[in-house]
């Protein structure tokens, strides 16, 4: 099936949603044209294909545009039939959602909060994660996941990218904050399905090398620490002070947008 | 397609925009269910239990399995009975991706804009929220166009997901209006819209279960205390 012409797709080397949708393709074994994005100047391919949302990823089949990433994986899943990556039961499907759902609305943000938070901070947002780590951990052990090497079973399913796709910056952050976020001897089950999934091929061609990743996540952090605290606190999303400078407010934005794509 | 009783049941309360949405799916699939209706201020043991991530209605219980999430719910349901009735989402992915996307955006973005007026403390506050919840609903009116292709809803000749998703608020929309003065939903504005949110909430499947715009104000009233 030649599929080189007809689909393209945008997105940005750090952002953990980009991943996702590029491990899909790759685990379909699909051939794709990939456009590297400038988060901060979105080009007119991406305000043309994304209007609303100005953001990545988006891809484009045959000129059509799908975009939100969940969206577009159950769209590549759902146009590809070979090798899927979702169960065929609708229960273990609804499942699949909603740990999806949990992904990006409670263990993603809890995430980012670590990098973001400052001085005391940092420890509440360090126990946020763990809470949410420990819901996982429990279906792991003995819930709808119990028994599994991956969350798709024998092979990497939608819920592995998700959820993969995203937990290198557990990794990263560990490093550059200096917090124990996935204890092998708290989570060992988290720890080891982190652990295969990053050993898988197509898991290792998708992910940048870690200290790329550490690099990065580095310098964002330096950025935020050399800004005031009232404009920190903009950053993690209390109530704006207004005491923020122009040249705040620029780098403000583009370190929100730089921490929304280091989420899970 | 009658199920045995208890086999499904719903856990829900009769205010709420999200559990309206399972409840017109099962209709709409001819599905009988048990309504368990939470009491206002506590949470049962069977939602804590069925929920523990959340803790939140709705939760579809099927054969006592749980499933949470309103659009979950409803995905789930129409695979489900995917035999029965019509089909809540379309067969084409590239469609199924775009009722998907729509929903998302009613969620993420719309209702916020919706409550913001709602919430607003000043009459700046509520203009500006007010601005945003017409400019979405432009968009979504040039959704509609594009998804109902002439026909009554999004779904085309039937109810579809993006008509639930985006019907379940229709109730307290209204609210808002009465409330604010503001009308949401304004023929000139979205004039396709505003032919649908009739249609949506004098259909079948939707009639019975779609709250009275006096009771929920009546609601309103006694949870913000005023």
């Amino acid at each position: 099936m030649d599929q080189s012409s007809s689909l393209k797709f945008l997105g940005s080397w750090a952002d953990s949603h980009t991943h996702r949708v590029r491990l899909a393709l790759e685990l379909k074994g699909l051939v794709f044209e990939y456009q590297e994005e400038d988060l901060v100047n979105p080009s007119p391919d991406l305000l043309r294909h994304n209007p609303i949302y100005k953001k990545v990823p988006a891809l484009l089949h045959d000129g059509r545009a799908v975009v939100e990433s969940l969206v577009i994986l159950q769209y590549i899943d759902e146009t590809w039939t070979d090798k899927p990556i979702m169960p065929a039961d609708p229960f273990e499907r609804a499942i699949v959602r909603f740990w999806c759902h949990f992904a990006d609305d409670k263990l993603g943000p809890a995430v980012g909060l670590v990098f973001s938070s400052v001085g005391d901070g940092q420890k509440a947002a360090v126990d946020g994660v763990h809470e949410n780590l420990k819901l996982l951990e429990r279906e792991l052990r003995d819930g709808a996941f119990k028994g599994r090497r991956f969350f798709g079973g024998d092979n990497i399913g939608l819920l592995d990218i998700v959820l993969g796709c995203g937990s290198y910056w557990l990794a990263v952050f560990e490093e550059v904050m200096e917090v124990k976020l996935v204890d092998p001897d708290t989570f060992p089950l988290f720890h080891a399905w982190l652990r295969d999934f990053e050993e898988q091929k197509e898991v290792k061609e998708t992910i940048p090398p870690i200290d790329k990743l550490l690099k990065y996540a580095r310098g964002i952090r330096q950025m935020m620490l050399s800004l005031s605290t009232d404009t920190i606190t903009t950053i993690i999303g209390a109530p704006a002070t207004g005491n923020t400078t122009s040249n705040n407010d620029a780098a403000v934005e583009e370190i929100g947008l730089l921490q929304e794509s280091i989420v899970l | 397609m009658a199920s045995a009783a208890g086999e499904v049941r719903l856990i829900g309360a009769w205010p709420s925009p999200f559990v309206l949405r399972p409840r017109v799916a099962l209709n709409l699939k001819g599905v009988e269910y048990e309504f368990l209706q939470e009491k206002f201020g506590e949470k049962s043991e069977l939602l804590l239990r069925s929920n523990p991530v959340y803790k939140k209605i709705p939760v579809l219980l099927h054969h006592d399995k749980p499933v949470c999430e309103s659009m979950i719910i409803v995905e789930y349901v129409d695979e489900v009975w995917a035999t029965t009735g019509q089909a809540i989402l379309p067969a084409d992915p590239y469609e199924r991706a775009l009722h998907r996307f729509w929903a998302v955006y009613v969620d993420d973005k719309w209702f916020p804009s919706m409550f913001g007026i709602a919430k607003a403390e000043t009459e700046e506050a509520k203009a500006e929220s007010a601005e945003q919840a017409w400019a979405g609903l432009k968009l979504l009116e040039e959704a509609f166009e594009k998804l109902s292709k002439g026909k009554t809803f999004f779904g085309g000749d039937t109810i579809g997901y993006v008509d639930i998703a985006l019907g379940a608020y229709l109730g307290w929309a209204k609210v808002i209006e009465q409330m604010t003065g503001l009308k949401l939903l304004d023929e000139e504005k979205t004039p396709l819209l505003a032919v649908w949110a009739e249609r949506f909430c004098a259909h079948e499947a939707v009639k019975e279960v779609m709250p009275e715009t006096e009771k929920l104000m009546e609601f309103a009233k006694m949870r913000l205390g005023k």
